[in-house]
């Protein structure tokens, strides 16, 4: 395949994907950074009380 | 011709035994196992599982190689005989291997269908880790983790198997596949805190797979030293002058559903183009491991990799390629093989995944993990102000395939799920109707008691009388319910099966 010959789909072609393109600052964009938010709040009740240790003693054979 | 892409995955979980000096994962996945199978015997026995049929291994020839002759450093992969090994009413096969608990699913007849599979292997696993708790001593407890690495350079697989005609040229397979499976991470990559061969986490913070670091061959029949992008075993477990059998051990294990829908489904399709002959172009890679890598720790998806013809391409371009390839394909041949009414859908997921990643791969948040897994992990980093290294950042990434399902995290970051969860309760016990897996799992229902063993292309059964009679199953698409739901509902043991089934 030559270089580059590949189309790349600009976002004008597809108005219906508009609201991937939508910037963070978007009320989509607040939406998911509030939900990230809310969950980074819960995620130290729930990890691993010693990360270090956990991690550390993670060790697993190798498999297949 | 392409023919039906009948296919499955197996799964290798990682495992962790609390509470004990020295941990033998031996022990740990026999004890996961052996506590799942007496639960089901109490609950009801072969209602549920048959724990008390054995896997067959007679006609197992793992060291088959699909170039004709092994190389003689190649080294077939042992058959474990001695350890726990079950087959399930769903059909599926539930076993210790090497050092891990593994699950594969039955043969189903699409891609949604192994979604559905796969997470009700899920299920099993958790509900095996509850049984094993209740039996173990206070302060012990076994944890199963869906994942495919320690961190620390060990790696276990999550094969995938698709059902190929065997008139198609290996080496046509080799070619033509690969690149499909050096660039189909961007959108079912697992993703990965930091590397395995060596590089610092300022060279390699994040990588979109679990699995790039451990291959080192392109083409091989190796599965756990110098493991290649393409696996030779030639082992149908189905006629073999018909089909071939292609086990695919690139892939990651997947927590999110759609990830694992757009892995088999796009393979399916891929699969079927190179059947039909649909691939035009010469997609092969000048260096594909280098590729492979090259695309694994490239998060800005924009590196341009050779190609053996001249020029170069991206992962994605590659992607847009054969996706567009899949839709003329499809216009010309319809979806048929790879299932009439998700063929479109995974045309669907699949220009959605390319697009979001193309634009802005933080859409996906909620359907590719190594997206969703990054954007929890690097959230974490800057809220907390941490280095990439920190272990707490590695304890995420492990604790993110945690099965527990008050433990793992992604069941916290909002993936969307596409199998309904009553069909995946369903599928713990029951197996899938439009595969032959519906005959190995309904007799296993239903005449447990005089089954002997199973394996994929046959059961054997034991009615009283010399000699033991074994029935072949060399054809994966026949066995469904409609071929024989009728004689195994009007049969009252399996005598009178098997006289249905002679006459």
């Amino acid at each position: 395949m030559p270089e580059r010959e590949q189309i790349r789909r600009t976002p004008a072609d597809r108005p219906e994907k508009a609201v991937d393109e939508t910037p963070p600052s978007s009320e989509t964009g607040e939406k998911l950074k509030a939900e990230l938010d809310d969950l980074l709040d819960e995620i130290d009740e729930v990890l691993e009380t010693n990360a270090e240790d956990f991690v550390r003693s993670f060790v697993q054979k190798g498999g297949e | 011709m392409a023919i039906r892409k009948i296919c499955g995955i197996e799964t290798e979980y990682g495992i962790v035994y609390r509470g004990v000096e020295d941990p033998n994962p031996i022990t740990a996945s026999s004890i996961l196992i052996n506590s799942y199978l007496s639960d089901l015997n109490r609950s009801g026995g072969t209602a549920h599982g048959a724990p008390g049929v054995g896997w067959d291994f007679e006609f197992e020839t793992p060291g088959s190689d699909a170039r004709g002759s092994a190389s003689p450093d190649a080294l077939p992969p042992e058959v474990e005989t001695h350890m726990v090994n079950a087959v399930l009413t769903n059909g599926a096969r539930y076993y210790v291997d090497h050092a891990h608990p593994e699950l594969s699913t039955p043969e189903c007849g699409d891609a949604l269908s192994v979604v559905t599979f796969d997470r009700s292997a899920e299920l099993i696993l958790e509900q095996s880790m509850r049984a094993a708790d209740a039996l173990l001593p206070e302060g012990q407890s076994i944890v199963v983790y869906k994942n495919n690495s320690d961190g620390k350079g060990n790696s276990y697989g999550c094969h995938e198997n698709y059902l190929i005609d065997r008139e198609l040229p290996f080496g046509r397979i080799v070619n033509e596949i690969t690149p499909h499976f050096v660039t189909r991470q961007i959108y079912c990559g697992a993703g990965k805190v930091g590397s395995e061969i060596g590089l610092s986490s300022d060279a390699v913070p994040f990588q979109i797979s679990q699995r790039a670091d451990f291959f080192e061959e392109e083409v091989g029949l190796e599965t756990t030293l110098k493991r290649p992008i393409i696996n030779t075993r030639d082992e149908p477990h189905a006629d073999p002058q018909k089909y071939r059998r292609l086990h695919v051990i690139i892939g990651d294990a997947n927590m999110s559903e759609v990830a694992t829908f757009l892995k088999v489904g796009s393979t399916s399709i891929v699969l079927a183009m190179i059947e039909d002959d649909w691939i035009k172009r010469d997609l092969r890679f000048a260096n594909p491991i280098h590729a492979l890598r090259t695309v694994s720790t490239d998060l800005s998806l924009s590196t341009p990799l050779a190609l053996a013809a001249g020029g170069s391409a991206t992962a994605l371009e590659v992607q847009r390629y054969l996706f567009e390839r899949a839709v003329d394909w499809a216009d010309r041949h319809g979806y048929a093989v790879v299932g009439s009414s998700v063929g479109p859908e995974i045309i669907r997921r699949w220009d959605d995944a390319l697009t979001g990643l193309e634009s802005n791969p933080e859409s996906l948040s909620t359907t590719v993990d190594w997206v969703a897994k990054h954007r929890l992990i690097n959230g974490y980093r800057e809220r907390h102000g941490l280095q990439w290294g920190d272990a707490r950042l590695h304890a995420l990434d492990l604790q993110y395939h945690d099965l527990r399902p008050e433990k793992s995290l992604a069941r916290r970051v909002g993936l969307e799920t596409i199998c309904p969860p009553e069909e995946v309760v369903r599928g713990m016990s029951f197996p899938p109707e439009d595969t032959r897996a519906y005959f190995r799992g309904a007799c296993l229902a239903k005449f447990g008691d005089e089954i002997i063993s199973a394996n994929w292309d046959s059961l054997v059964f034991d009615i009283g009388v010399e000699p033991l009679r074994r029935v072949a199953m060399m054809e994966p698409s026949r066995g469904t319910a409609a071929h024989v739901a009728s004689v195994i509902e009007s049969s009252q043991n399996a005598s009178e099966l098997l006289a249905q089934l002679d006459a």
